[in-house]
């Protein structure tokens, strides 16, 4: 059974995890020192969202992946760079703050019509893909919001693996506590799907991938809709960094035989 | 005046998880604290009264329970309409919920449905003059917030773990079922099973007091020149077995299996901790052969007693983060740790 799916990844832009971050407070609610100077990347859950898109569309002819991403403009174009070297996608910009302490709910709004305003938008042929959780805000309920706005009542998270059974149901391992996977079977789309690390690596750069993507990219980042979100629902009362930093022992001169006694009784304790 | 509504769901034999007494601990106190406030129990699964007499005496006024073998499976569809149905009912202001997977996938969007907001991973809450205050990490757990919501109805969904459970006796407990009829639409999915590794090689053991954390150095070259990741793989299965432990690795050792190189042959991505792992919750942890600055050790940032084996008196993953620094090979001393570990303790 060969279906052409129709696959639309969410997937915003975080801060590069090896960066130092600081939190401040602006007028207009908490931020990120020099937020706008940080390197970002495409969030890393969302990049695993889009590598399974683009593989699961290469094996169902006719398929086609769209990234929609809302940041902001600049930083997209710069993450875009590099990630449309990946996979074949059409992007879909919304020019508007990545940061983490804005609200998963207006978000999803925001997500949930550049959706819609997909042209030809087929619900029998919909997959909607994200990552789970974000690296920033990391609430694990933006999808789960876009899903319920689209009126998609079949949806999995921590998705590990999607696999196309032959009479065209999905099968979707999820992940749940303790180590294990729910498996379960979908008959068709509409589905959603919020990904967790996947099985694929990261793809080699492709120049000619990107070549191809960024033909579309450039003019989707020219006209990407200005947004803005009210944050009228969310009050911070503080953001800190932790301050615990712990005075730490060093045992340098101890024998082997030593060292495992010591550690021994403390896990006996 | 709040109407707190504590939203459970049960397991396969009927019975509520840890995490769902420790919601319980958090709506009892916070029931306490505001004035005029009550609290409703309300309860999902296959069947609801057994787990309804467990927290009997929790002091809520009313057991709402939605039953029946369409419940039973951790379904988004059937999940979201019995959580829906068991709110409307209970036309509570404040939704308290457990972190599960379970939740984790379907009550935000129920807060969507039912235009209200949804607040995840909550690892504190309080009441302070009538107004409610919840905390949560940011930026995987590198820094935290407080925030408050005046919407209602607000879900919190409590982190496994960071509340103290709620201890009562049992008691028949007057259950009010809410039916609903699950359209066809609702069961698109079916859950056909779960999949696990054997109990031999189940590495991820959220309930145990110790979190041994592995990381690259296990696979590398060691001082004649060779890497002995056998060698490797038999010390720390030994120490998990023995010290009845969980494992947790750092990104770089999980990521050379996927580059190809020689690694942990039962690590996979489930067992990563950090900035795109989990950061588990245990009262101990063993970092062995770690490396690496923040943000790579936000992994144990839950983790209570921290203890590390590494050749670096300067690592990063210790200095400063972990109670104890033991400047040694790990390779000896995980090898002498077990040893002792198979001895029976002295009485």
């Amino acid at each position: 059974m060969n279906t052409a799916y129709q696959i639309v990844v969410c997937g915003s832009i975080v801060p590069d995890p090896l960066q130092t971050l600081e939190p401040v407070t602006g007028p207009a609610g908490p931020a990120l020192k020099n937020e706008m100077m940080l390197p970002a990347v495409l969030d890393p859950w969302a990049s695993h969202a889009l590598y399974e898109a683009a593989n699961f569309a290469k094996h169902s002819a006719g398929s086609k992946v769209w990234l929609v991403s809302l940041g902001p403009k600049a930083k997209l174009q710069q993450v875009m760079m590099t990630v449309a070297q990946k996979v074949p996608f059409e992007l879909i910009a919304l020019d508007g703050p990545a940061s983490g302490f804005t609200d998963a709910a207006e978000v999803a709004a925001l997500l949930t019509e550049a959706i819609q305003s997909i042209p030809g938008l087929d619900k029998a042929k919909l997959l909607v893909f994200g990552g789970w959780e974000s690296a920033s805000r990391g609430a694990g309920a933006t999808m789960q919001i876009v899903g319920e706005r689209l009126g998609i009542l079949d949806q999995f998270q921590g998705v590990d693996e999607l696999k196309l059974n032959p009479d065209g149901s999905l099968e979707i391992l999820e992940r749940i506590e303790g180590g294990k996977h729910q498996v379960s079977r979908c008959v068709s789309p509409p589905a959603l799907l919020g990904w967790a690390t996947g099985n694929l690596p990261e793809p080699k750069n492709n120049p000619q991938v990107g070549m191809v993507n960024m033909r579309t990219a450039m003019p989707a980042l020219q006209k990407a809709k200005p947004v803005k979100l009210a944050g009228e629902s969310l009050t911070f009362k503080s953001v800190s960094l932790p301050k615990q930093l712990r005075e730490t022992k060093i045992v340098k001169d101890k024998s082997a035989d030593d060292i495992a006694r010591e550690i021994v009784e403390w896990i006996r304790k | 005046m709040e109407t707190i509504l504590l939203l459970a769901h049960t397991e396969p034999d009927g019975t509520l998880a840890k995490s769902a007494f420790e919601i319980l601990g958090a709506a009892t106190s916070l029931n306490s604290s505001l004035a005029g406030s009550k609290i409703i129990a309300g309860l999902v699964g296959e069947t609801v009264q057994s787990a309804a007499d467990s927290i009997a005496k929790c002091g809520a006024v009313k057991f709402l329970g939605v039953a029946g073998a369409d419940f039973a499976p951790s379904r988004y569809a059937s999940d979201a309409a019995a959580a829906e149905a068991i709110c409307r009912a209970a036309n509570a202001s404040l939704i308290l919920a457990p972190a599960t997977a379970r939740w984790n996938r379907v009550l935000p969007a129920v807060a969507q449905r039912l235009g209200g907001h949804a607040d995840t991973h909550i690892t504190g809450i309080e009441a302070s003059n009538g107004s409610i205050s919840v905390n949560r990490w940011y930026y995987r757990q590198r820094m935290e917030a407080s925030l408050q919501r005046k919407g209602r109805p607000w879900f919190i969904l409590l982190e496994p773990g960071s509340q103290p459970a709620w201890g009562g006796e049992r008691a028949p407990a007057k259950m009010e079922t809410i039916n609903v009829n699950l359209p066809e639409t609702c069961k698109r999915t079916t859950v056909v099973g779960l999949r696990e590794p054997t109990a031999d090689a189940q590495t991820i053991r959220p309930d145990a007091d110790l979190l041994l954390v592995a990381g690259a150095g296990w696979t590398k070259k060691q001082a004649d020149g060779q890497p002995h990741v056998k060698e490797a793989e038999k010390l720390i299965l030994g120490c998990l077995k023995l010290a009845r432990a969980s494992l947790g690795s750092s990104k770089s050792l999980v990521d050379l299996s996927g580059e190809g190189q020689a690694t942990l042959s039962f690590l996979t991505h489930l067992n990563q901790i950090g900035q795109t792992g989990s950061t588990p919750r245990h009262a101990k942890g063993l970092a062995t052969c770690c490396h690496g600055e923040e943000p790579h050790t936000v992994g144990w940032r839950f983790v209570n007693e921290r203890r590390a084996i590494n050749l670096d008196p300067g690592c990063g993953w210790a200095r400063g983060k972990a109670d104890v620094l033991y400047v040694a090979d790990a390779f000896t001393v995980v090898a002498k740790v077990n040893e002792l570990l198979a001895e029976k303790p002295a009485a």
